[in-house]
């Protein structure tokens, strides 16, 4: 996670430009220069400085391409930057073309699509590149006409001549505009937020009609000659190696071309190492899956073939009654929790979920003479060109990686694992290569999200104060899928909702375990948040009802008084989502106020027939304050009967692209209720247990609310992300429905298995 | 191997020797080249891959080309010539799609339905599409789109 020191437009010279691989064009051609820090701590994100150029171009005919180089799986974010460059470039959004950057961390800098974060690093830049552009048109326009500049304005891909009425189309300009100096970022006008054309506004997406007319094309969907399909066998138990196999009948399937033995890394191996097995190629992807059946291989399981989740859960809920690491601390937590009149003490359990994206991990390669070009799906196509130069030994620059749609990502598809698969698989077979997952595949050996034990313990005293709030999480850290000394949760990692507490309570102590990674741990849409604040958000409504209180009253009264609070409360691992504290405090007041908006348009507390009822949760996430009401109807053993309806109020600063925006918290809502309600990955002697969406149950439309709201604040704050924010308040809020519906308290999830 | 003579979009097409087993999502993906139709899980339980057989939805991901003969088959590419069926138009209007990988399935198992169904009820649309997964949760705008289509007499 980044954070922008200052951004410089940069003309960028023919020469360069083509270098990038973006389509020869002559004209005005931008660039935009970002210098980023870098504060993510996991392993991966540790490298230094980058230095993106994202490009714009206008041609003689006034055709406008602009290079959007953050990945599109599903929030709309390749369509809501370049509208950004458009409004403030006063463009005519039917001349745009949006072309996808290749992974060029040189060229584009970082290209990483996680954490939430495009809209919030590459926003302002987006604006400086379009205004940039636009006043350079508009100078252009000043010397052919001989008038001053301030006489010409840029209006729908024309520069007019307001005095005259005279006007250039943009294509007419571009050649000048070419030859000026670029302004300096201090000069750059941006537009008044009143005049926006796209931004805060709806903006639908790109690839819209070729989506319902099944031309888009996602990773899969790559063809070129001679391209053949892969598929691997695995090792049921991640980390495992191939002993021996036996490749004759597999062989014999009409089809078949090749089997060999793809090397295991062992455990762990990072990110990006495949797992290993054995790999069948075939002429097209019948005949590798028949093949595939046909094996029979002999495995040794390694380090994790003892894997039991739930003896292992039941563990991490043993280490939550000893003493533990202290992660955070405020007051006397001891102290408080004896002298409370009433201690309230609830462990809260969670399963592995698994992403399940409906593409599931897959890549085309072609690896020849000492160069590679991939077509993935990926999120980050810098791991990509990585891993696959490591893996294959060749230099860097010799790795072509064009970014497909992502059929779905989720956080699994940052990982570059199935990519260097397919790219290995091509240069040991030496034909272009479709590696395929399965779903079968995708399910037994993804990079799971973590199963997790929250334990936390509340004081409150006489007068009905909360004055003790102690949290214990524990949980396998995602640096344990990269080193085997990751064995206790990072700073990050808990401040994903745990240490990053904002409730004003005096004494807090935030306590964390080891638990060292049986498997592949990967981030998972919204990642830590999603164990953190079902259990916060479950705990606050059980502490309403030990307090008498309504829980909406119950959160308002916590939170004290509208402040940015002090950094130093969080202690020294907070980790504020990869900026600097100052520039996004954690703002009471904002929470404040998406909690009493939902409360006010979901009627909070409105009469409603028995088992039926309403439940609240309101968690930050990624900078975006979210609040939550659900509304269930559930039996009277807490079954789920439907969901009437969900609630969201939400400030994310300025909503950019509207529409976008909504349908992220609308599918949030669903995603969140997949593990809420149905999914879990177990294991069992190493293995998953679940293979297919039979077992590995996730949400259809009969499981959806019947009507999700989508509330936004109005704010001209800086935007924030929104793919992750709308799914940790939708469980705890849910469980919290069902309690009041039915005096059921759900404290595991997922709920209903 | 056997060769089959098979009918899709209108289009006679010879696909020579194949296995008999081999289902027609493999057949349309890496044989005809014909992307649309997707694989979600290979074994019907999540939509992705759904096409007509003579106007049925039916799973092409479990449905092996030895079993087509003379039935016709329409995918995605098929639906509308130019893309305007009431349901695509209906998908544009709602902006239904957020990764858009499972909506062709999803239209293709909406637009048979609404064949036999052209006025369903709020239940019966949700019966009807439960098959077909979406994991960016699409659900609300397609159960929307699919009404708005019905409304303005959505059969192909």
């Amino acid at each position: 996670m980044k954070d922008i020191k200052s951004s410089t437009i940069v003309k960028v010279d023919r020469r360069t430009f083509l270098k990038t691989g973006v389509m020869g064009s002559t004209g005005l051609i931008l660039g935009t220069q970002i210098a980023c820090s870098t504060l993510f701590q996991e392993e991966p994100r540790a490298k230094a400085t980058f230095s993106p150029n994202v490009f714009l171009t206008i041609n003689e005919k006034g055709e406008i391409t602009i290079v959007t180089h953050r990945s599109e799986m599903g929030t709309g974010i390749r369509t809501s930057l370049p509208a950004v460059v458009a409004d403030e470039l006063e463009a005519d959004w039917n001349m745009v073309t949006i072309q996808q950057a290749i992974g060029d961390e040189e060229t584009y800098g970082d290209q990483n699509t996680d954490g939430s974060y495009s809209i919030r690093m590459f926003y302002m830049p987006m604006r400086r590149v379009g205004a940039a552009a636009k006043m350079m048109l508009e100078q252009a326009a000043a010397a052919k006409w001989k008038v001053n500049v301030s006489e010409c304005r840029a209006k729908n891909n024309n520069v007019v001549h307001e005095p005259s009425g005279k006007k250039f189309d943009f294509g007419e300009l571009a050649g000048d505009a070419s030859k000026l100096t670029v302004p300096e970022e201090k000069d750059i006008k941006l537009k008044d937020s009143k005049n926006f054309s796209k931004i805060g506004k709806s903006t639908p997406i790109t690839d819209l009609k070729d989506i319902v007319t099944g031309k888009a094309n996602f990773g899969l969907d790559t063809i070129l000659p001679e391209l053949k399909v892969a598929v691997i066998r695995r090792c049921p138990v991640a980390g495992g190696k191939v002993v021996s196999h036996n490749a004759e009948a597999a062989l014999k399937v009409s089809g078949v071309q090749k089997v060999f033995v793809l090397e295991s890394p062992g455990f762990p191996a990072g990110f990006n190492a495949p797992l290993g097995g054995v790999v069948v190629v075939a002429d097209n992807t019948w005949a590798a899956i028949k093949g595939r059946d046909a094996l029979d291989v002999e495995w040794d399981n390694g380090a994790n073939g003892d894997y039991n989740s739930e003896e292992y859960l039941t563990d991490l809920v043993a280490k939550t009654k000893t003493s533990n690491t202290i992660r955070r601390e405020n007051g006397d937590i001891k102290k408080a929790l004896k002298g409370a009149g009433k201690i309230l003490d609830s462990t809260y359990v969670l399963q592995h979920l698994s992403h399940t994206p409906m593409e599931p991990p897959c890549g085309v390669a072609y690896a020849q003479e000492g160069k590679c070009e991939l077509w993935v799906p990926t999120q980050n196509p810098k791991w990509v060109q990585e891993g696959v130069a490591a893996a294959l030994e060749i230099k860097k620059e010799n790795v072509t990686v064009n970014v497909t749609l992502l059929g779905g990502g989720f956080g699994r598809k940052s990982k570059a694992d199935f990519s260097v698969e397919t790219a290995k698989i091509s240069k040991e077979f030496g034909s272009p290569v479709k590696l395929l997952w399965t779903r079968e595949d995708d399910i037994q050996h993804d990079l799971y999200h973590s199963c997790a034990v929250q334990r936390i313990k509340v004081g409150i005293d006489k007068a009905n104060n909360v004055v003790a709030w102690n949290q214990k999480s524990v949980f396998p850290s995602i640096g344990g899928t990269a080193t085997n000394q990751a064995i206790q949760p990072s700073g990050q990692e808990l401040s994903l909702g745990a240490i990053d507490f904002p409730y004003n309570v005096e004494n807090v102590c935030v306590e964390s375990a080891d638990a060292p990674a049986k498997t592949r741990i990967g981030w998972l849409r919204s990642v830590c948040n999603i164990q953190h604040a079902f259990a916060i958000g479950s705990m606050l409504d059980e502490i309403a009802r030990a307090r008498n209180m309504d829980p909406i009253e119950n959160a308002l009264d916590l939170l004290g008084e509208d402040r940015q609070i002090d950094k130093a409360v969080f202690g020294k691992e907070l980790v504020n989502y990869g900026t600097e504290y100052e520039d996004y405090p954690w703002n009471t007041g904002r929470f404040r106020g998406v909690i009493n908006e939902v409360a006010k348009k979901s009627n909070w507390g409105k009469e409603l027939p028995k088992g039926r009822a309403q439940g609240f949760c309101a968690h930050r996430s990624f900078l975006t304050y979210v609040a939550c009401v659900v509304e269930v109807e559930a039996d009277e053993n807490g079954n789920v009967l439907s969901i009437p309806e969900i609630h969201y109020a939400v400030d994310c600063g300025l909503a950019v692209n509207r529409d976008r925006v909504i349908a992220q918290f609308e599918g949030g809502a669903v995603f969140a209720l997949s593990g809420a309600l149905k999914g879990a990955i177990t294991f069992k002697d190493g293995r998953v247990e679940q293979s297919n969406f039979h077992d590995y149950s996730v949400a259809r439309m009969t499981d959806a609310p019947k009507n999700i709201f989508v509330h936004l604040i109005d704010s001209d704050e800086k935007p924030t992300g929104v793919g992750e924010p709308p799914v940790p308040p939708v469980a705890p809020a849910l469980a919290n429905a069902i309690y009041a519906a039915s005096g059921k308290r759900f404290k595991n999830l997922p709920m209903m298995a | 191997m056997p060769t089959y003579q098979i009918t899709i979009n209108g289009k006679k097409q010879t696909i020579d020797s194949v296995d008999a087993d081999m289902p027609i999502l493999w057949v349309l993906r890496d044989m005809l080249q014909m992307t649309g139709t997707k694989f979600g899980c290979g074994k019907a339980l999540c939509g992705a891959c759904t096409v007509h057989l003579n106007g049925t939805a039916i799973r092409s991901c479990s449905t092996p080309i030895s079993a087509v003969g003379d039935q016709k088959i329409k995918t995605i590419e098929g639906l509308s010539e130019n893309g305007d069926h009431p349901l695509q138009q209906a998908w544009v209007q709602e902006n239904v799609p957020q990764c858009g990988y499972c909506q062709s399935g999803q239209i293709m198992n909406a637009a048979a339905f609404l064949d036999s169904n052209p006025s369903p009820s709020d239940e019966e649309i949700r019966d009807a599409m439960n098959g077909n997964i979406c994991r960016c949760g699409t659900y609300n705008r397609i159960h929307k789109a699919i009404k708005v289509a019905a409304e303005k007499g959505g059969k192909s």
